[in-house]
């Protein structure tokens, strides 16, 4: 059986900056970095952007040459997938019946993309956008896709319109919530974007569900509740991911959205680490409420965090959260969280596309989506570092640098 | 950006992936070289004020897309914050 003193299960940007921190951190024993996809650790987010629309290789992805992997002395375990954790003998098995031995786990599993559970949910012809080979078989796809309906109004439904419409497609999203980004952001920000995509011909359903998938031996349209039908020749698939924690949790590990995590990424069992997508954190710029955060920030910090923990240098999980999106020219950049927020500013005027929102709770900043305005992206960060309180009608006003106002000027 | 991760230094994150994004890719770059380098646009410009270690010399390696003309460019990644 195959020992390891670090085992990081899930080969992502959460599990790669694992090994890479561990070695940073001058970490001496044996790594190994288990995946279940075939690739060395990859870039996921463009996979629903400049990858999909073919402007950017496969080898550019890579977060890190292969050779990489062999100078730093972390060997990797592609294709396999762990189905059970042994937290007394300290083992995981694989699909294939492997035993892998680990002295401390990193588990950096991601998630799993949610799927419909309407009628016709299994066709070919219905695709997700997690992994390289479902961003692969969208592309091999493609040339007999006239119309491609995208399930679900979110950054990944909206970046994968873009991208299909660039190529030439004919796109409609469908969205169960009154607006698209609906989790995620305030109404300003929604309706821009909505806005955005319909000028480049997207045609978006708000509050529309989906009835069946229609078609036999591949996907011929979407039938709506109510009975309408929309003929398409391909169908996407964006409505959030399920958190791969089932072996961790079967184990005993708390959680149950999510594995739970202390500040310092430890799980409640002995010698295991989770990160990234999967872990349940309280986090301060959530009001301390324990949220799981799917993002490359997130995956990377919460990596450091663990690696520190691993070499004896342990530091608390405090980092404030961005985000980007890319969709046509527009930037997106967001700081902070605005899930609790009860206020929204909106600065500068949104037909320029370039302008920002600032959200609020109890007068205090909690976070911006920037468009096209990596300057107000940048001195933002300092509002909602320090949770400041701002006059919403200064925040609200162009003129007035953010700077000026992080200052207290 | 790409050539630096590529030649296996760790200490450069891009985690954005080259999208002018972050500011996880500083680089200084030699005085001399400054004026061959492709110009500034003001995202980048911006995005290395969040960085307390900017001076002239300072860019973001993802905007720095390298020739022929940049063969032999001396870079310093920038100190970690």
């Amino acid at each position: 059986m195959a020992r390891y003193d670090v085992l990081i299960v899930g080969a992502g940007h959460g599990g790669a900056q694992a090994a890479i921190a561990l070695r940073q951190n001058k970490f001496a024993g044996t790594i190994a970095l288990l995946g279940d996809e075939p690739d060395p650790p990859y870039e996921r987010p463009p996979l629903s952007k400049d990858y999909l629309a073919g402007e950017k290789a496969y080898a550019r992805l890579l977060i890190r040459p292969p050779a990489f992997w062999v100078e730093r002395d972390v060997t990797l375990l592609p294709g396999r997938r762990v189905v059970a954790v042994d937290p007394i003998q300290r083992t995981v098995a694989t699909a294939d019946g492997e035993t892998i031995g680990y002295g401390e786990m990193v588990w950096a599993a991601g998630g799993t993309p949610r799927r419909l559970s309407c009628a016709g949910a299994d066709l070919p012809g219905i695709h997700m956008v997690r992994t390289r080979a479902d961003a692969d078989r969208m592309r091999e796809r493609l040339a007999g896709v006239e119309t491609a309906v995208v399930v679900g109004g979110g950054y990944i439904g909206l970046e994968t319109a873009a991208a299909l419409t660039k190529l030439g497609k004919r796109v409609v999203v469908l969205e169960a919530q009154p607006r698209v980004l609906a989790r995620v952001a305030g109404e300003a920000l929604s309706r821009f974007f909505e806005a955005e995509h319909r000028d480049h011909g997207v045609d978006i359903r708000l509050e529309t569900h989906i009835g069946a998938i229609l078609g036999s031996g591949g996907v011929t349209g979407v039938q709506l509740m109510g009975g309408v039908v929309i003929p398409c020749q391909m169908v996407v698939v964006g409505i959030g991911i399920l958190p791969a924690v089932g072996p961790l949790l079967a184990a005993g590990a708390d959680g149950d959205n999510g594995v739970a995590v202390d500040d310092r990424c430890r799980t409640s069992l002995p010698g295991v680490y989770a990160i990234g997508d999967c872990a349940l954190h309280a986090n301060r710029y959530a009001e301390g409420r324990r949220i799981r955060l799917e993002s490359v920030q997130n995956a990377n910090d919460q990596a450091t965090v663990a690696a520190r923990a691993i070499t004896g240098q342990a530091i608390s999980y405090d980092a404030v959260p961005w985000f980007w999106s890319q969709q046509y020219d527009l930037k997106l950049q967001t700081v902070g969280l605005s899930l609790s927020h009860d206020q929204a500013v909106v600065r500068g005027d949104p037909a320029t596309r370039s302008f920002s929102v600032v959200y609020l709770k109890n007068g205090r900043v909690v976070s911006l989506d920037c468009v096209n305005m990596a300057r107000d992206y940048i001195h933002g960060r300092s509002l909602v570092a320090d949770r400041m309180i701002i006059d919403p009608e200064r925040l609200a006003d162009p003129a007035i640098p953010l700077k000026e106002l992080a200052e207290g000027l | 950006m790409e050539v630096i991760r590529n030649a296996g230094f760790d200490d450069l994150l891009a985690l954005c992936g080259g999208s002018c994004s972050c500011a996880t890719c500083h680089i200084h770059v030699d005085e001399g070289w400054l004026g061959r380098l492709p110009p500034m646009t003001s995202d980048e410009d911006e995005l290395l004020n969040s960085s307390s270690g900017r001076n002239g010399t300072s860019r973001l390696a993802c905007q720095v897309i390298v020739t022929d003309e940049l063969d032999g460019l001396p870079v310093r990644i920038a100190e970690a914050e």
